[in-house]
Protein backbone atom coordinates (compact mmCIF):
# COMPACT_ATOMS: atom_id res chain seq x y z
CA UNK A 1 0.00 0.00 0.00
CA UNK A 2 1.33 3.12 -1.25
CA UNK A 3 1.49 6.83 0.34
CA UNK A 4 0.07 9.92 -1.47
CA UNK A 5 -0.20 13.62 -1.06
CA UNK A 6 -2.37 14.95 -3.86
CA UNK A 7 -3.32 18.32 -4.48
CA UNK A 8 -6.47 19.30 -6.23
CA UNK A 9 -7.71 19.49 -8.76
CA UNK A 10 -7.00 16.25 -9.89
CA UNK A 11 -5.71 15.41 -12.91
CA UNK A 12 -5.52 11.70 -15.25
CA UNK A 13 -2.10 11.68 -13.73
CA UNK A 14 -2.84 12.10 -10.53
CA UNK A 15 -5.70 9.31 -10.10
CA UNK A 16 -4.33 6.67 -11.93
CA UNK A 17 -1.92 5.31 -10.23
CA UNK A 18 -4.06 4.93 -7.33
CA UNK A 19 -4.84 1.34 -6.16
CA UNK A 20 -7.56 0.16 -3.79
CA UNK A 21 -5.68 0.20 -0.33
CA UNK A 22 -3.45 3.31 -0.62
CA UNK A 23 -3.58 5.98 1.53
CA UNK A 24 -3.82 9.27 0.42
CA UNK A 25 -3.73 13.15 2.27
CA UNK A 26 -5.32 15.67 0.33
CA UNK A 27 -4.72 19.30 -0.04
CA UNK A 28 -6.79 21.96 -1.59
CA UNK A 29 -10.31 22.60 -2.40
CA UNK A 30 -13.53 20.08 -2.32
CA UNK A 31 -16.87 20.83 -2.93
CA UNK A 32 -19.66 19.12 -0.57
CA UNK A 33 -22.76 17.59 -2.01
CA UNK A 34 -25.37 15.22 -0.45
CA UNK A 35 -28.88 13.76 -1.12
CA UNK A 36 -30.44 16.93 -1.85
CA UNK A 37 -27.95 18.74 -3.57
CA UNK A 38 -27.60 15.98 -6.12
CA UNK A 39 -31.43 16.15 -6.69
CA UNK A 40 -30.64 20.23 -7.55
CA UNK A 41 -26.99 19.43 -9.21
CA UNK A 42 -29.28 17.21 -11.60
CA UNK A 43 -32.15 19.64 -12.62
CA UNK A 44 -29.44 22.31 -13.21
CA UNK A 45 -28.11 19.70 -15.55
CA UNK A 46 -31.31 18.89 -17.03
CA UNK A 47 -32.03 22.92 -17.46
CA UNK A 48 -28.59 23.48 -18.91
CA UNK A 49 -27.86 25.80 -16.22
CA UNK A 50 -24.47 27.25 -14.43
CA UNK A 51 -23.53 24.89 -12.14
CA UNK A 52 -22.40 26.07 -8.70
CA UNK A 53 -18.27 25.12 -9.07
CA UNK A 54 -16.56 23.93 -12.05
CA UNK A 55 -17.04 19.75 -12.57
CA UNK A 56 -13.55 19.43 -14.33
CA UNK A 57 -11.30 18.10 -11.84
CA UNK A 58 -13.62 17.98 -9.07
CA UNK A 59 -14.01 16.37 -5.67
CA UNK A 60 -17.25 15.72 -3.96
CA UNK A 61 -17.39 15.38 -0.38
CA UNK A 62 -20.72 13.65 0.76
CA UNK A 63 -21.51 15.12 3.83
CA UNK A 64 -23.59 17.45 5.62
CA UNK A 65 -21.75 18.77 8.61
CA UNK A 66 -22.99 20.19 11.86
CA UNK A 67 -22.92 23.96 12.37
CA UNK A 68 -19.20 25.47 13.31
CA UNK A 69 -18.64 26.21 16.97
CA UNK A 70 -16.96 29.28 17.92
CA UNK A 71 -13.57 29.65 17.04
CA UNK A 72 -13.46 26.47 14.60
CA UNK A 73 -14.02 26.95 10.30
CA UNK A 74 -16.48 24.03 10.53
CA UNK A 75 -18.22 21.57 13.25
CA UNK A 76 -18.13 18.00 12.69
CA UNK A 77 -17.89 16.76 9.51
CA UNK A 78 -17.58 12.88 8.45
CA UNK A 79 -19.06 10.89 5.35
CA UNK A 80 -21.99 10.00 4.73
CA UNK A 81 -23.35 6.54 3.19
CA UNK A 82 -22.18 7.10 -0.69
CA UNK A 83 -24.57 4.35 -2.51
CA UNK A 84 -27.56 7.04 -1.78
CA UNK A 85 -25.27 9.08 -4.17
CA UNK A 86 -25.06 6.26 -6.77
CA UNK A 87 -27.79 7.31 -9.25
CA UNK A 88 -25.96 10.48 -9.59
CA UNK A 89 -22.63 9.77 -9.47
CA UNK A 90 -21.63 8.18 -13.38
CA UNK A 91 -23.11 11.46 -14.79
CA UNK A 92 -20.88 13.55 -12.96
CA UNK A 93 -17.92 11.53 -13.73
CA UNK A 94 -18.41 11.72 -17.17
CA UNK A 95 -18.60 15.67 -16.97
CA UNK A 96 -15.30 15.42 -15.50
CA UNK A 97 -15.45 14.94 -11.98
CA UNK A 98 -12.49 12.92 -10.69
CA UNK A 99 -13.48 11.70 -7.03
CA UNK A 100 -15.67 11.56 -4.48
CA UNK A 101 -15.55 11.20 -0.68
CA UNK A 102 -17.41 8.84 1.23
CA UNK A 103 -18.49 5.28 3.48
CA UNK A 104 -19.77 2.17 1.91
CA UNK A 105 -19.99 0.49 -1.07
CA UNK A 106 -20.63 1.52 -4.07
CA UNK A 107 -22.92 -0.25 -7.09
CA UNK A 108 -20.88 -1.86 -10.06
CA UNK A 109 -22.60 1.36 -12.11
CA UNK A 110 -20.48 3.97 -10.29
CA UNK A 111 -17.35 1.21 -10.83
CA UNK A 112 -17.68 0.79 -14.22
CA UNK A 113 -17.25 4.88 -14.32
CA UNK A 114 -14.72 5.46 -12.16
CA UNK A 115 -12.72 2.67 -14.98
CA UNK A 116 -14.12 4.63 -18.16
CA UNK A 117 -13.67 8.19 -17.20
CA UNK A 118 -10.41 7.53 -15.12
CA UNK A 119 -12.00 8.43 -11.54
CA UNK A 120 -11.68 7.30 -7.97
CA UNK A 121 -13.76 6.50 -4.75
CA UNK A 122 -12.28 7.62 -1.70
CA UNK A 123 -13.12 6.36 1.89
CA UNK A 124 -12.88 8.19 4.62
CA UNK A 125 -13.72 7.10 8.42
CA UNK A 126 -17.00 7.62 9.30
CA UNK A 127 -18.04 8.41 12.28
CA UNK A 128 -14.99 10.44 13.26
CA UNK A 129 -16.48 13.78 12.21
CA UNK A 130 -14.58 15.92 14.85
CA UNK A 131 -11.33 14.54 14.13
CA UNK A 132 -11.64 15.25 10.04
CA UNK A 133 -13.19 18.74 11.52
CA UNK A 134 -9.45 19.57 11.66
CA UNK A 135 -8.32 19.11 8.76
CA UNK A 136 -10.49 21.66 7.05
CA UNK A 137 -8.97 25.02 7.12
CA UNK A 138 -12.03 27.03 5.76
CA UNK A 139 -15.86 26.24 4.45
CA UNK A 140 -17.94 28.62 3.05
CA UNK A 141 -21.63 27.79 1.64
CA UNK A 142 -21.74 28.70 -2.56
CA UNK A 143 -24.92 27.40 -3.34
CA UNK A 144 -28.56 25.96 -2.12
CA UNK A 145 -28.81 27.66 0.89
CA UNK A 146 -31.94 27.26 1.58
CA UNK A 147 -30.82 23.35 2.08
CA UNK A 148 -30.01 23.77 5.27
CA UNK A 149 -27.07 21.39 6.08
CA UNK A 150 -27.04 19.96 2.86
CA UNK A 151 -26.34 22.96 0.86
CA UNK A 152 -23.27 23.21 -1.35
CA UNK A 153 -20.15 24.16 0.53
CA UNK A 154 -16.99 25.35 -0.71
CA UNK A 155 -13.84 23.61 1.60
CA UNK A 156 -10.26 23.98 2.18
CA UNK A 157 -8.86 21.05 3.42
CA UNK A 158 -5.57 20.49 4.04
CA UNK A 159 -3.75 16.85 4.18
CA UNK A 160 -7.25 15.24 4.51
CA UNK A 161 -6.98 11.85 5.15
CA UNK A 162 -8.32 9.43 2.84
CA UNK A 163 -7.96 5.75 1.71
CA UNK A 164 -8.48 4.65 -2.20
CA UNK A 165 -11.98 2.40 -1.77
CA UNK A 166 -12.38 1.59 -5.61
CA UNK A 167 -9.82 2.65 -7.80
CA UNK A 168 -9.76 3.75 -11.78
CA UNK A 169 -8.62 -0.30 -12.38
CA UNK A 170 -12.07 -2.20 -10.96
CA UNK A 171 -10.41 -2.57 -7.58
CA UNK A 172 -12.22 -2.44 -4.35
CA UNK A 173 -10.74 -2.13 -0.57
CA UNK A 174 -13.92 -3.85 1.74
CA UNK A 175 -14.07 -7.22 3.17
CA UNK A 176 -16.21 -9.12 1.31
CA UNK A 177 -18.40 -11.42 4.26
CA UNK A 178 -16.23 -14.37 5.29
CA UNK A 179 -19.36 -16.71 4.80
CA UNK A 180 -22.92 -16.42 3.52
CA UNK A 181 -25.36 -16.98 6.22
CA UNK B 1 -48.67 12.52 43.33
CA UNK B 2 -45.43 14.57 42.22
CA UNK B 3 -44.81 17.77 40.36
CA UNK B 4 -42.26 18.26 38.32
CA UNK B 5 -41.76 21.52 36.46
CA UNK B 6 -41.60 21.62 32.69
CA UNK B 7 -38.63 24.39 33.36
CA UNK B 8 -36.43 21.69 35.63
CA UNK B 9 -37.54 18.90 32.72
CA UNK B 10 -36.26 21.14 29.84
CA UNK B 11 -33.09 22.20 31.53
CA UNK B 12 -32.44 18.80 32.33
CA UNK B 13 -33.28 17.00 29.10
CA UNK B 14 -31.23 20.13 26.67
CA UNK B 15 -28.44 19.42 28.79
CA UNK B 16 -28.96 15.93 28.45
CA UNK B 17 -28.81 15.92 24.08
CA UNK B 18 -25.63 18.03 24.48
CA UNK B 19 -23.55 16.23 26.32
CA UNK B 20 -25.20 12.83 24.72
CA UNK B 21 -23.69 14.19 21.13
CA UNK B 22 -20.43 15.01 22.59
CA UNK B 23 -19.36 12.74 25.40
CA UNK B 24 -19.17 9.03 24.22
CA UNK B 25 -20.44 7.01 27.44
CA UNK B 26 -17.90 5.16 29.38
CA UNK B 27 -19.16 1.57 27.89
CA UNK B 28 -18.56 2.74 24.38
CA UNK B 29 -15.90 4.12 24.88
CA UNK B 30 -13.96 1.05 26.62
CA UNK B 31 -15.17 -1.19 23.97
CA UNK B 32 -13.25 1.26 21.27
CA UNK B 33 -10.05 0.24 23.75
CA UNK B 34 -11.02 -3.31 23.73
CA UNK B 35 -11.00 -3.29 19.96
CA UNK B 36 -8.06 -1.27 19.67
CA UNK B 37 -6.00 -3.62 21.85
CA UNK B 38 -7.58 -7.12 20.10
CA UNK B 39 -7.74 -5.70 16.61
CA UNK B 40 -4.51 -7.57 14.13
CA UNK B 41 -4.54 -5.46 10.92
CA UNK B 42 -3.20 -2.45 10.65
CA UNK B 43 -6.30 -0.40 8.84
CA UNK B 44 -8.60 -2.16 11.88
CA UNK B 45 -6.01 -0.85 14.32
CA UNK B 46 -6.15 2.47 12.75
CA UNK B 47 -9.64 3.56 12.81
CA UNK B 48 -10.11 2.07 16.19
CA UNK B 49 -7.26 4.63 17.31
CA UNK B 50 -9.35 7.18 14.89
CA UNK B 51 -12.51 6.67 16.92
CA UNK B 52 -11.07 6.78 20.17
CA UNK B 53 -9.09 10.17 19.79
CA UNK B 54 -12.40 11.46 18.01
CA UNK B 55 -14.24 10.75 20.71
CA UNK B 56 -11.10 12.39 23.36
CA UNK B 57 -11.22 15.47 20.79
CA UNK B 58 -15.08 15.91 21.25
CA UNK B 59 -14.77 15.76 25.23
CA UNK B 60 -12.16 18.42 24.93
CA UNK B 61 -13.89 20.71 22.48
CA UNK B 62 -17.68 21.83 21.01
CA UNK B 63 -17.31 19.57 18.54
CA UNK B 64 -20.04 16.37 17.99
CA UNK B 65 -19.13 13.50 17.70
CA UNK B 66 -20.30 12.81 14.40
CA UNK B 67 -21.88 15.47 12.18
CA UNK B 68 -25.12 13.12 11.99
CA UNK B 69 -26.27 14.27 15.70
CA UNK B 70 -29.36 12.10 14.16
CA UNK B 71 -33.39 12.11 15.15
CA UNK B 72 -33.93 12.58 18.23
CA UNK B 73 -35.57 9.33 19.79
CA UNK B 74 -37.24 9.33 23.12
CA UNK B 75 -38.42 6.69 25.12
CA UNK B 76 -40.37 7.93 28.69
CA UNK B 77 -42.05 6.13 31.45
CA UNK B 78 -44.19 8.18 32.64
CA UNK B 79 -45.40 7.34 36.10
CA UNK B 80 -49.12 7.65 36.54
CA UNK B 81 -48.47 9.56 39.59
CA UNK B 82 -46.39 12.39 38.08
CA UNK B 83 -47.84 15.95 37.10
CA UNK B 84 -46.03 18.03 34.78
CA UNK B 85 -46.61 21.57 36.03
CA UNK B 86 -46.27 24.52 33.25
CA UNK B 87 -46.41 22.09 29.71
CA UNK B 88 -47.47 18.67 28.24
CA UNK B 89 -44.47 16.03 27.77
CA UNK B 90 -44.26 16.61 24.11
CA UNK B 91 -44.05 19.90 23.62
CA UNK B 92 -41.43 20.10 26.61
CA UNK B 93 -39.42 16.93 25.44
CA UNK B 94 -39.44 19.27 21.80
CA UNK B 95 -38.41 22.42 23.34
CA UNK B 96 -35.52 20.97 24.92
CA UNK B 97 -34.49 19.26 21.58
CA UNK B 98 -34.73 22.54 19.71
CA UNK B 99 -32.28 24.67 22.27
CA UNK B 100 -30.12 21.63 22.27
CA UNK B 101 -29.64 21.35 18.63
CA UNK B 102 -29.13 25.18 18.30
CA UNK B 103 -27.29 26.29 21.34
CA UNK B 104 -25.05 22.24 20.96
CA UNK B 105 -24.13 23.54 17.19
CA UNK B 106 -25.67 20.18 16.16
CA UNK B 107 -27.37 19.15 12.85
CA UNK B 108 -30.56 19.54 12.19
CA UNK B 109 -31.43 16.68 9.70
CA UNK B 110 -35.25 16.25 9.43
CA UNK B 111 -36.75 17.06 6.12
CA UNK B 112 -40.57 16.54 4.35
CA UNK B 113 -40.06 12.72 3.01
CA UNK B 114 -40.99 13.67 -0.39
CA UNK B 115 -39.98 17.27 -0.73
CA UNK B 116 -36.82 16.71 0.99
CA UNK B 117 -37.30 20.36 2.85
CA UNK B 118 -35.81 20.79 6.45
CA UNK B 119 -37.68 21.58 9.06
CA UNK B 120 -35.31 23.57 10.02
CA UNK B 121 -35.11 22.68 13.91
CA UNK B 122 -34.44 18.93 13.84
CA UNK B 123 -38.46 18.93 14.81
CA UNK B 124 -40.66 16.44 15.41
CA UNK B 125 -38.65 14.19 17.67
CA UNK B 126 -39.59 10.73 17.85
CA UNK B 127 -41.35 10.09 20.74
CA UNK B 128 -41.84 6.67 22.75
CA UNK B 129 -44.25 6.91 26.07
CA UNK B 130 -45.34 4.34 28.17
CA UNK B 131 -47.56 5.38 31.16
CA UNK B 132 -46.19 2.88 34.08
CA UNK B 133 -47.30 2.73 38.13
CA UNK B 134 -45.24 4.92 40.92
CA UNK B 135 -43.85 8.62 40.76
CA UNK B 136 -41.11 8.32 38.32
CA UNK B 137 -40.50 9.90 35.48
CA UNK B 138 -37.44 8.62 33.46
CA UNK B 139 -36.44 9.94 30.03
CA UNK B 140 -34.32 8.23 27.65
CA UNK B 141 -32.56 9.99 24.72
CA UNK B 142 -31.04 8.81 21.47
CA UNK B 143 -29.17 10.36 18.64
CA UNK B 144 -30.15 7.96 16.05
CA UNK B 145 -28.14 8.30 12.97
CA UNK B 146 -29.45 7.77 9.26
CA UNK B 147 -26.63 5.50 8.08
CA UNK B 148 -27.00 2.86 9.92
CA UNK B 149 -30.75 3.33 10.43
CA UNK B 150 -31.06 2.70 6.12
CA UNK B 151 -29.53 -0.61 6.82
CA UNK B 152 -32.19 -1.43 10.13
CA UNK B 153 -34.78 -4.65 8.60
CA UNK B 154 -37.98 -5.92 9.63
CA UNK B 155 -39.04 -9.55 8.60
CA UNK B 156 -41.98 -11.48 9.82
CA UNK B 157 -40.84 -15.05 9.38
CA UNK B 158 -43.11 -18.16 9.47
CA UNK B 159 -42.90 -19.67 13.29
CA UNK B 160 -41.22 -22.73 11.69
CA UNK B 161 -38.16 -20.92 10.88
CA UNK B 162 -37.76 -20.41 14.52
CA UNK B 163 -34.44 -20.00 15.80
CA UNK B 164 -32.47 -20.94 13.32
CA UNK B 165 -34.22 -18.41 10.58
CA UNK B 166 -34.04 -15.45 13.30
CA UNK B 167 -30.48 -16.13 13.65
CA UNK B 168 -30.11 -16.19 10.01
CA UNK B 169 -32.50 -13.33 9.27
CA UNK B 170 -30.14 -11.14 11.97
CA UNK B 171 -26.90 -12.43 10.35
CA UNK B 172 -27.77 -11.53 6.56
CA UNK B 173 -28.99 -8.17 7.53
CA UNK B 174 -25.59 -7.40 9.30
CA UNK B 175 -23.74 -9.13 6.05
CA UNK B 176 -25.23 -6.90 3.89
CA UNK B 177 -25.25 -4.03 5.53
CA UNK B 178 -21.03 -4.62 5.06
CA UNK B 179 -19.22 -0.82 5.63
CA UNK B 180 -22.33 1.36 5.13
CA UNK B 181 -23.47 1.73 8.73
CA UNK B 182 -19.64 2.77 10.15
CA UNK B 183 -19.02 -0.65 11.85
CA UNK B 184 -18.17 -1.93 14.68
CA UNK B 185 -22.01 -1.67 15.29
CA UNK B 186 -24.05 -2.15 17.92
CA UNK B 187 -26.68 -4.47 16.70
CA UNK B 188 -30.43 -4.27 18.35
CA UNK B 189 -33.03 -7.40 17.82
CA UNK B 190 -36.59 -7.45 18.78
CA UNK B 191 -38.15 -10.96 18.50
CA UNK B 192 -42.01 -11.07 18.88
CA UNK B 193 -44.95 -9.00 19.69
CA UNK B 194 -46.45 -7.03 16.31
CA UNK B 195 -45.23 -5.55 12.94
CA UNK B 196 -44.67 -2.51 14.86
CA UNK B 197 -43.39 -3.95 18.41
CA UNK B 198 -40.61 -5.67 16.73
CA UNK B 199 -38.66 -2.74 15.79
CA UNK B 200 -39.42 -0.34 18.64
CA UNK B 201 -38.00 -3.38 20.87
CA UNK B 202 -35.08 -3.60 18.91
CA UNK B 203 -34.25 0.32 19.19
CA UNK B 204 -35.33 -0.08 22.94
CA UNK B 205 -32.45 -2.77 23.26
CA UNK B 206 -29.83 -0.40 22.25
CA UNK B 207 -30.69 1.54 25.05
CA UNK B 208 -28.92 -1.52 27.12
CA UNK B 209 -24.87 -0.77 27.93
CA UNK B 210 -22.30 -2.58 26.04
CA UNK B 211 -21.27 -5.84 27.82
CA UNK B 212 -24.67 -5.47 29.76
CA UNK B 213 -26.64 -8.77 28.95
CA UNK B 214 -29.91 -9.60 28.87
CA UNK B 215 -31.70 -10.69 32.19
CA UNK B 216 -33.17 -14.27 30.96
CA UNK B 217 -30.56 -16.80 30.74
CA UNK B 218 -31.76 -18.06 27.08
CA UNK B 219 -31.58 -14.41 25.72
CA UNK B 220 -28.67 -13.65 27.14
CA UNK B 221 -27.30 -17.20 25.12
CA UNK B 222 -28.31 -15.73 21.90
CA UNK B 223 -27.09 -12.31 22.32
CA UNK B 224 -23.97 -13.93 22.58
CA UNK B 225 -24.17 -16.49 19.41
CA UNK B 226 -25.41 -13.78 17.40
CA UNK B 227 -22.62 -11.29 18.28
CA UNK B 228 -20.01 -14.30 17.68
CA UNK B 229 -21.80 -14.85 14.42
CA UNK B 230 -21.79 -11.32 13.17
CA UNK B 231 -17.62 -10.76 13.82
CA UNK B 232 -17.18 -14.21 12.24
CA UNK B 233 -18.46 -11.84 8.91
CA UNK B 234 -14.69 -10.40 9.56
CA UNK B 235 -16.18 -7.22 8.06
CA UNK B 236 -14.39 -4.90 10.90
CA UNK B 237 -14.13 -1.38 11.22
CA UNK B 238 -14.99 0.65 8.81
CA UNK B 239 -15.56 -2.39 6.32
CA UNK B 240 -11.78 -2.83 6.12
CA UNK B 241 -11.74 -6.40 7.81
CA UNK B 242 -10.76 -7.40 11.06
CA UNK B 243 -12.08 -9.44 14.17
CA UNK B 244 -14.92 -6.16 15.25
CA UNK B 245 -17.75 -5.92 13.40
CA UNK B 246 -19.94 -5.42 16.39
CA UNK B 247 -19.21 -4.31 19.46
CA UNK B 248 -22.61 -6.08 21.07
CA UNK B 249 -25.69 -7.54 20.07
CA UNK B 250 -28.99 -6.68 22.12
CA UNK B 251 -32.14 -8.95 22.02
CA UNK B 252 -35.21 -7.89 23.13
CA UNK B 253 -38.71 -10.63 23.35
CA UNK B 254 -41.86 -10.36 23.66
CA UNK B 255 -44.60 -13.03 22.98
CA UNK B 256 -46.48 -12.94 19.56
CA UNK B 257 -49.57 -14.19 17.89
CA UNK B 258 -49.82 -18.03 17.06
CA UNK B 259 -49.75 -17.15 13.44
CA UNK B 260 -46.69 -14.72 13.70
CA UNK B 261 -43.03 -14.53 14.19
CA UNK B 262 -41.56 -10.81 14.00
CA UNK B 263 -37.84 -10.40 13.90
CA UNK B 264 -36.66 -6.55 14.01
CA UNK B 265 -32.67 -5.38 13.59
CA UNK B 266 -31.69 -2.31 14.26
CA UNK B 267 -28.26 -1.16 13.35
CA UNK B 268 -26.56 1.47 15.31
CA UNK B 269 -23.48 2.93 14.46
CA UNK B 270 -20.09 2.70 16.39
CA UNK B 271 -21.31 6.43 17.82
CA UNK B 272 -24.05 4.62 20.35
CA UNK B 273 -24.95 8.02 22.03
CA UNK B 274 -27.59 7.45 24.47
CA UNK B 275 -28.40 9.23 27.88
CA UNK B 276 -30.86 9.50 30.69
CA UNK B 277 -32.53 11.21 33.27
CA UNK B 278 -34.89 10.25 36.00
CA UNK B 279 -36.57 12.70 38.03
Amino acid sequence: MATYNLTTPLRDEDVVPLHAGDVVYLTGTIYTARDAAHRKLMEALDNEERLPFELQGAIIYYVGPAPAPPGCAIGSAGPTTSGRMDSYAPRLHALGVKASIGKGKRSQEVRDALQEHKGVYFGATGGAGALLSQRITASEVIAYPELGPEAIRKLTVKDFPLLVVNDAHGAELYAKPRYEP
Amino acid sequence: MKSISAKAIHEAVRDMIMDACRLLSDDVYDAFTKAHAEEESASAKEVMAQLIENADLARNTQLALCQDTGSAVFFVDYGEDVKIEGGSLEQVLSDAMVEAYDKGYLRKSMCHPLTRKNTGDNTPPIIHAHVVPGDVLRIRFMAKGGGSENMSRVAMLKPAQGWAGIRDFVVRTMAEAGPNPCPPTVVGVGIGGTFDLAPTLAKKALFRPIGVRNADPEVAAMETELLAAINDLGIGPMGLGGKTTSLDVKVEMHPCHIASLPVAVNVQCHSSRTKEVVF
